[in-house]
């Protein structure tokens, strides 16, 4: 099967999952967003790379924070931004996907950054959409969120550089989790060789084997020597789909605190991908504590953005 | 009319023929097979050299989607998809709207059917009202009005009590009871098999004991009852041996497969492929290779299409908001013959599949070619290759996982008690 | 052909600079070349002077053609542009078009005084009209063929010339 996200000679033509993308190409994103940080840090923060091309964010699920950072990356590169919130506009009256798009394609957009609630809705996307327009997933459904995942491995690659000896810990919900999807197959593909998955067996895919995981029941046996902590966020949802019995059960039992912390390499990360549900997944303490590196990450969100962003501008229409 | 249909390789798994034999037919019968019944002479001749005879192949589910789904296909499209895919006698679920559950529905139906003069009409009654799983349908009324069985179709029963019920009132007349099995609450909200794919893909999931753990309560209960039982549509490997296993501890029940099943696993959604959302959902190579070999060991009692055309706009989402089914009447017949070439299975005991055996479950004297039986017949090339697609497709759902693939197989001409219903156009 | 001295020309070039040197001027070397000679200039003609890198990968005019490289190294401003009479330094001058991209970053960092560009060689071909105040040498340089400038281990300059491919 053809990989949709690569055009004919290899080269990226959309970011639809981490998965199926090859080494090199991952390695490419995360040197030039190394560029980018750079650019973000300086009084000019913006670039014309992007310049006359117009980036479309379309959110069919509704996300202030990633749309936002999306936004910024777009401007910072010089590009038009229009964003649409689908929930409040011709969507919820009866409008298609497809029509919705087509209108886009119409008013000359050039790049979609497609969230959806639905698991394949940004291949569904770039399937129908023409040659020249490129489509960046978001986020959809369970099934990936590319950009968090790669702006997860920068993060831990600027404070555990060698990645070949790594142990990272995910904690949380699998199943429901596009972000984890996206952080499992990112840290694979980089070499990195224990990923270690922390969770109930509610909250596990079947054959979560296959992903190339250790999986852990018990948290404390889990975070033991680990040097990564990446924890996520636990829907209030699960509560009432008799998937968990309280949050306050989660918190006891797969709750990041300072004393499990402990376990762990004492120069050990703490990232998660945000919002953060204080008291349910992750104690204060540790969210502001020293290991954590939960804000660099939001900044590291905006460079790997906009390498994302200028990389794609930058491959040829096939 | 009398034809002579000539130089064919004549397949009657019933009569145990399978050999170039010549076939009579007059007044709509077959008039004699091999040598010339005594003062016949031809009207029409049909040169079948290098083609196979057999008699029309027997449906045992499509949705012709009349009434209430005319904007997805209509009586009359799907039944000229139905005689362009050599079928001469099919079964369709009750689940239209408004449901099958009314006499006078189901006479409305088959008197239509029976105007356009394509394939016969075979409906399947509902087993409790409006498909709801809480009261009894009139049977012996819809059977009057020519329901040869009674199913639930996808909806779910999901009170053992009212399960139970419908089975004891249909085993009181004889009648059988069709259902697929499929635990509603496991199956919720799940659209993929539960397994690597779906988990990989963040795809809902349907974990195999959604079937198995149904058919289990669905076996008990007919054993007790002593229903006659057809199983539709399975799915697992488990499943399959649990009904081999039922079958030899002398329960009297079939079961069939939908085509698609017989070739495609959980792998074949790709990325996202909406023509892969099928119910059940494909699930994996195991499964595969245990519905495979019980068709060719006979645990498995018949192929069908599983008819379910849904219009383009349908399929154009997401996967898990898309429509599920798949177009299948014009397949059935190629991926019958593809699995028999595959698993180098007699074309005699693969035509049975789809002619005899679902003409049995279905209780109809059809599926044969013994002399002054219907001339119901389907002639076609078991060579020629065609590519499934919009331009091909005589159903008005364009929609199968084979879109855009070749399969070997095409019918030439189908004939319904003696009259050609249905002649392909000249090949190049 | 013979190609010239490269430290020979550096010091050149900075002689025929120093008249010019005011009370705000600032050093801005071109990424990587440039850069290099601009590092030199400032130990030549005074290490007060303001010194400033431009890496101009996200200005090139060919983006949407040869995409993005993924080794950029940041520019580097930390002087006020405003106001400043900046000395624009790079190794060789040829189609102009790194100029070209080299101004308007600069300009995004603030209103000039004035610029100055001052080159180690021009080899002619230029496709924007551009032209270097300064230059070391002119050097005849056939097309299809580039010329780079090197630094050895020690920190000293040569040339090399690159044949068509």
């Amino acid at each position: 099967m053809n990989n949709p996200q690569l055009t004919r000679d290899g080269k990226l033509k959309h970011l639809l999952s981490i998965e199926g993308l090859p080494k090199a190409i991952l390695n490419q994103i995360l040197d030039t967003a190394e560029s980018f940080a750079g650019v973000s840090e300086r009084e000019v923060k913006k670039v014309p790379l992007l310049r006359g091309k117009t980036v479309c964010n379309i959110f069919f699920e509704n996300s202030t924070r990633t749309r936002t950072t999306f936004e910024i990356a777009a401007k910072r590169l010089s590009a038009d931004v229009v964003s649409l919130n689908v929930g409040t506009s011709s969507q919820a009256k009866g409008e298609t996907i497809l029509d919705t798009v087509d209108n886009l394609i119409a008013m000359h957009a050039d790049m979609f950054v497609v969230r959806h609630s639905q698991s394949g809705a940004a291949h569904f996307i770039a399937r129908h959409v023409p040659p020249h327009i490129h489509v960046i997933n978001a986020g959809d459904g369970r099934h990936s969120h590319p950009t968090q995942g790669l702006l997860d491995v920068f993060t831990i690659r600027r404070y555990k550089p060698d990645m070949h000896n790594l142990r990272v810990a995910i904690v949380g919900d699998l199943l429901h989790s596009r972000v984890a999807r996206s952080e499992i197959h990112s840290l694979s593909t980089l070499g990195v060789p224990e990923i270690r998955i922390i969770a109930p067996k509610t909250l596990l895919p079947q054959e979560v084997e296959r992903f190339g995981v250790h999986v852990y029941h018990d948290m404390r046996a889990g975070l033991k020597d680990v040097d990564v902590v990446m924890m996520l966020r636990l829907q209030n949802e699960r509560m009432s789909g008799a998937l968990l019995p309280s949050a306050q059960e989660y918190f006891k039992c797969y709750g990041l605190t300072q004393d499990k912390l402990a376990l762990a390499k004492p120069d050990a990360i703490v990232l998660h991908p945000g919002p953060m549900n204080r008291g349910v997944e992750i104690d204060s303490a540790v969210a502001d504590g020293s290991q954590s590196v939960i804000l660099p990450q939001v900044t590291n969100g905006i460079a790997v953005r906009m390498a994302v962003m200028s990389i794609l501008a930058g491959n040829p229409d096939q | 009319m009398k034809i002579h249909i000539k130089n064919g390789l004549l397949i009657d798994p019933k009569n145990g023929i399978d050999r170039q034999a010549d076939l009579y037919i007059a007044a709509g019968k077959v008039a004699g097979v091999g040598a010339v019944p005594e003062g016949f002479i031809a009207n029409h001749a049909i040169d079948a050299s290098s083609l196979v005879v057999c008699p029309g192949l027997v449906d045992l589910s499509a949705r012709l989607r009349e009434p209430g789904f005319e904007y997805k296909a209509t009586l009359e499209s799907e039944l000229q998809a139905a005689v362009a895919g050599g079928v001469t006698s099919l079964a369709c679920p009750p689940d239209t709207d408004p449901v099958l559950d009314e006499p006078g529905l189901v006479q409305m139906l088959k008197h239509r059917a029976k105007l356009l003069n394509l394939a016969h009409v075979y409906p399947l009654g509902a087993l409790t009202r409006q498909l709801e799983g809480k009261q009894l349908t009139e049977m012996r009324e819809l059977h009057e009005a020519g329901c040869v069985g009674f199913s639930h179709a996808d909806a779910p029963l999901t009170d053992t009590r009212v399960l139970l019920r419908t089975m004891q009132y249909a085993a009181t007349f004889g009648f059988t009871v069709w259902l697929r099995p499929e635990d509603a609450f496991l199956a919720q909200g799940g659209v993929a098999h539960d397994g690597e794919v779906a988990s990989r893909l963040g795809l809902p999931g349907i974990p195999s004991s959604a079937e198995t753990i149904a058919l289990s309560t669905i076996l008990r209960l007919a054993a007790e009852t002593g229903v006659k039982l057809h199983i539709c549509r399975l799915s697992t490997h488990a499943g399959v041996e649990m009904v081999r296993k039922a079958r030899q501890s002398g329960l009297t029940v079939t079961c069939d497969i939908a085509a698609n099943h017989l070739h495609l696993t959980e792998h074949d959604i790709g990325f996202f492929d909406a023509n892969c959302y099928l119910k059940p959902p494909l699930r994996t190579q195991r499964d595969l290779e245990a519905l495979r070999e019980g068709l060719k060991d006979g645990s498995i009692d018949a192929v069908c299409s599983d008819h379910t055309p849904v219009d383009d706009d349908a399929k154009l989402q997401p996967f898990a908001e898309a429509e599920a089914g798949a177009t299948g009447l014009e397949l059935l017949l190629p991926l019958t013959l593809k699995w028999a070439s595959e698993t180098r299975t007699q074309l005699s005991a693969a035509i049975a599949s789809i002619t005899l055996k679902p003409a049995a479950v279905l209780g109809i004297d059809a599926g044969h070619l013994s002399p002054g039986s219907n001339a119901d017949i389907c002639i076609f090339s078991a060579e020629e290759y065609w590519k499934v697609g919009a331009k091909s497709l005589v159903s008005q759902g364009r929609n199968s996982p084979f879109t855009g693939l070749e399969l070997a197989g095409k019918v030439r001409y189908t004939l319904l008690h003696g009259q050609v219903v249905y002649q392909a156009a000249e090949i190049k | 052909m013979q190609l010239p001295d490269a430290e020979q020309l550096l010091v050149t070039l900075a002689e025929r600079i120093r008249p010019l040197l005011r009370e705000n001027t600032a050093l801005v070397g071109i990424y990587s070349g440039g850069a290099w000679l601009a590092e030199r200039l400032q130990a030549m003609l005074g290490s007060d002077i303001p010194l400033g890198t431009l890496d101009i990968s996200f200005y090139r005019d060919d983006f949407s053609r040869i995409g993005l490289h993924s080794q950029v190294k940041p520019s580097s401003i930390n002087f006020d542009v405003e106001g400043a009479h900046v000395l624009l330094v790079d190794d060789v001058l040829y189609t102009g078009r790194t100029i070209r991209g080299a101004l308007n970053e600069l300009f995004d960092y603030g209103r000039p005084a004035s610029v100055t560009l001052a080159v180690l060689v021009d080899r002619g071909g230029r496709e924007m009209p551009v032209e270097a105040q300064i230059v070391g040498a002119r050097l005849d340089i056939k097309l299809g063929e580039s010329l780079e400038l090197a630094r050895d281990a020690s920190g000293k300059f040569h040339f090399i010339l690159h044949e068509a491919a």
